[in-house]
């Protein structure tokens, strides 16, 4: 066990993984602060996998594919504010709705439009590739881990510092955190609390759908059916523990995509694949009852 | 509801409507499917076929939803968020399986031992999410939900290994005995486990309207704070109902094997999202418990209806479940915000 934990090519493996559950997270933890309960983040997610590879695709540049994931997680988003924020929709039954809705919208895009069911590769989806940092790979362990990623982790690296500050600073994160916290008193400063949770309701769609890019056009180049798999919800869980603040974040997203790195890692070693396939959830599970415990003995 | 708020009311539901048909209609122009054809072929696909065999399918699905819709709203209408249908449900159809494959005796003894065995599993599943709540603080959303997925592999990995029928070739177990199978009404091609849920239906019905228990599960969904304040054993009543919620949610489970597959296949309760669908025609109708068998039925004609169209125009069936989405957003933001209002506050106590 140590041997492959210990394993360069593992370590290299993590970032894959932790990219889109941080993503998701990050953009779910805005949500928070701003008083939104959005526990949509996986069909936010799953929709911009799909916008990913047919942007990739139809524009010919994995930035194209990255702005289509961009935009339609947004839409995902508009989508949630319209019926949540103006029409006064449940938040949960909105989330459930938007869950299915990109279900059933990617399949039937899926189909629709490149006439094939279950999964579409193609040679044409072009993929973020590797990024190697002079310097950095030369470090021992460290190096296999920090260099050599794609664009899209350094980019998540960046937004946890940046979302850090911005919540702590900036003129929008500051009326974000009112929205969630005194929304009454934003009101009274003359902002409408809505009008903020619409933007961190945008901001959320489109950190999601770049979750989703990690997925269909970093880590491979196709999209598969569903292929958000659960992380959405594994995002969820990580915002509820950290009640959204971007730090306490990054370590629960590095250590759930961690397990799920190493339950990939696992597979070749006797293990049944169910119970490779299960360790992500279990590990989610098991660390979110420890934590609650943690908390309800501390409450009393 | 006053008279004079009735026609602005009305407007509002035509224009609802009008909604969710124009993005129906805009579907079909994406994929260029005559409209006329895909029409009938929807109610063909749902209500018609030789000897009514489609409208048998849809009542066939409509059985699994409207079971898994009962599950919901039992938990729902007592501010319980369990949205773990889908486990207790894997649970309870893996459960009366192996039981049916692997206990010797008279037929009718198993198959009710098998049944029987199927409901406690399930009401298990949904008891651990209701435990991990109350005595350890995890918010039964996220714990209910998170708990389908360890239970989906462990089916996965039993009709996989130990209990696969290996010469079939698919990762699925042994048919259950000849003689357990639930026979169909004559002349159709419909099994009796309708019946079951028929009965589930009317228990829940009158157990929602008429008995203590059910008011008081109504009680502390409508408001957490009072049903504490007035002496209520709030976590008995939460176990209880969740219990109820999962035994049901098992039953539907023993129901899809014994009447319809006749063995566990993996995957066969999770991929036509029978729990997911179940949780949102509850939604629909805003947990009314006599409205839910029909706001089932209705899902359920959406789904074949589609596969229908499918086969008559070739839209692609994703399009039934784009529509169930569409549809709970335009109509459930209207009708479940006040209803839903207790339990929100109690989520925010346990979060």
């Amino acid at each position: 066990m140590l041997e492959i934990i210990l394993d360069p090519s593992f370590l290299a493996s993590i970032p894959r993984f932790v990219t889109p559950i941080l993503l998701a997270a990050l953009g779910g933890a805005i949500c928070e602060r701003a008083g939104v309960f959005n526990i949509g983040l996986e069909g936010m997610m799953l929709t911009g996998a799909f916008f990913a590879v047919l942007g990739s695709y139809f524009g010919g540049s994995v930035y194209v594919g990255a702005l289509a994931a961009v935009l339609s997680g947004m839409a995902m988003g508009a989508i949630f504010a319209e019926f949540n924020l103006r029409r006064g929709g449940d938040p949960i039954v909105v989330s459930i709705a938007v869950n299915l809705l990109a279900a059933g919208l990617t399949t039937f895009l899926l189909r629709a439009i490149f006439d094939v069911a279950g999964a579409f590769r193609d040679p044409a989806i072009g993929g973020f590739g590797p990024i190697d940092i002079p310097g950095l790979a030369a470090l021992p362990a460290i190096g296999q881990l920090l260099s050599g990623q794609s664009l899209l982790f350094y980019v998540s690296l960046v937004l946890v510092l940046a979302l850090h500050v911005f919540f702590a600073r900036h003129r929008l994160g500051l009326r974000i955190r009112a929205a969630g916290e005194n929304p009454a008193g934003l009101t009274a400063g003359g902002v409408s609390p809505n009008r903020v949770r619409l933007a961190a309701l945008l901001m959320c769609g489109a950190l999601c759908g770049l979750a989703g890019a990690q997925l269909s056009i970093a880590n491979v180049n196709l999209f598969v059916e569903n292929m958000s798999a659960g992380r959405g919800w594994i995002a969820v869980v990580a915002v509820l523990l950290t009640r959204g603040r971007p730090l306490p974040l990054f370590f629960i997203a590095s250590l759930f995509g961690a397990v799920d790195s190493l339950s990939f890692r696992v597979q070749g070693f006797g293990l049944p694949q169910q119970f490779t396939d299960m360790m992500p959830y279990l590990a989610t599970l098991v660390v979110l009852t420890v934590l609650s415990w943690i908390r309800l003995q501390r409450a009393r | 509801m006053p008279p004079a708020n009735m026609r602005g009311e009305l407007t509002s539901w035509v224009i609802t409507l009008a909604w969710i048909f124009a993005i129906l209609f805009g579907l079909m122009l994406l994929v260029g499917a005559p409209f006329a054809t895909a029409l009938q072929g929807f109610v063909e696909g749902a209500f018609g076929g030789r000897r009514f065999g489609f409208l048998m399918a849809t009542l066939s699905r409509a059985t699994l939803i409207v079971g898994m819709a009962l599950s919901a709203m039992l938990s729902f209408r007592a501010g319980l968020f369990n949205i773990g249908g889908e486990g207790q449900l894997v649970a309870g159809g893996l459960v009366s399986a192996l039981v049916a494959i692997m206990l010797p005796g008279p037929p009718l003894l198993v198959l009710s031992a098998a049944i029987a065995a199927g409901m406690i599993a399930g009401a298990a599943w949904a008891l651990l999410a209701g435990v991990l709540q109350l005595y350890v603080g995890v918010p039964l959303l996220v714990g209910s939900l998170l708990l389908n997925f360890p239970i989906r592999y462990i089916a996965s990995y039993l009709v996989a290994h130990p209990f696969r029928d290996v010469q079939s070739g698919m990762v699925q177990s042994h048919l259950v005995p000849n003689a357990m199978w639930l026979p169909n009404f004559p002349g159709v091609r419909l099994d009796i486990g309708i019946l079951f849920i028929l009965a589930a239906s009317i228990f829940a019905i009158v157990y929602s309207h008429t008995t203590l228990h059910g008011y008081r599960a109504r009680l502390n969904g409508l408001s957490p704070d009072f049903a504490r304040a007035v002496g209520l054993p709030v976590g008995r009543l939460t176990l209880q109902t969740l219990a109820m919620s999962g035994a049901i949610a098992g039953l539907v489970g023993a129901i899809a094997v014994f009447g319809i597959h006749h063995r566990y296949i993996d995957g066969m309760l999770v991929q036509p999202l029978y729990a997911w669908t179940g949780i949102i025609a509850v939604l629909l109708v805003g947990m009314i418990p006599w409205l839910v068998p029909s706001s089932g039925f209705f899902f359920a004609a959406v789904q074949t209806g589609a596969a229908g169209m499918e086969r008559a125009a070739g839209v692609p069936k994703e399009i039934g479940l784009i529509m169930q989405a569409v549809i709970i957003l335009f109509v459930a933001s209207r009708v479940s915000g006040a209803l839903l209002g207790g339990s929100r506050g109690q989520r925010d106590g346990d979060a």
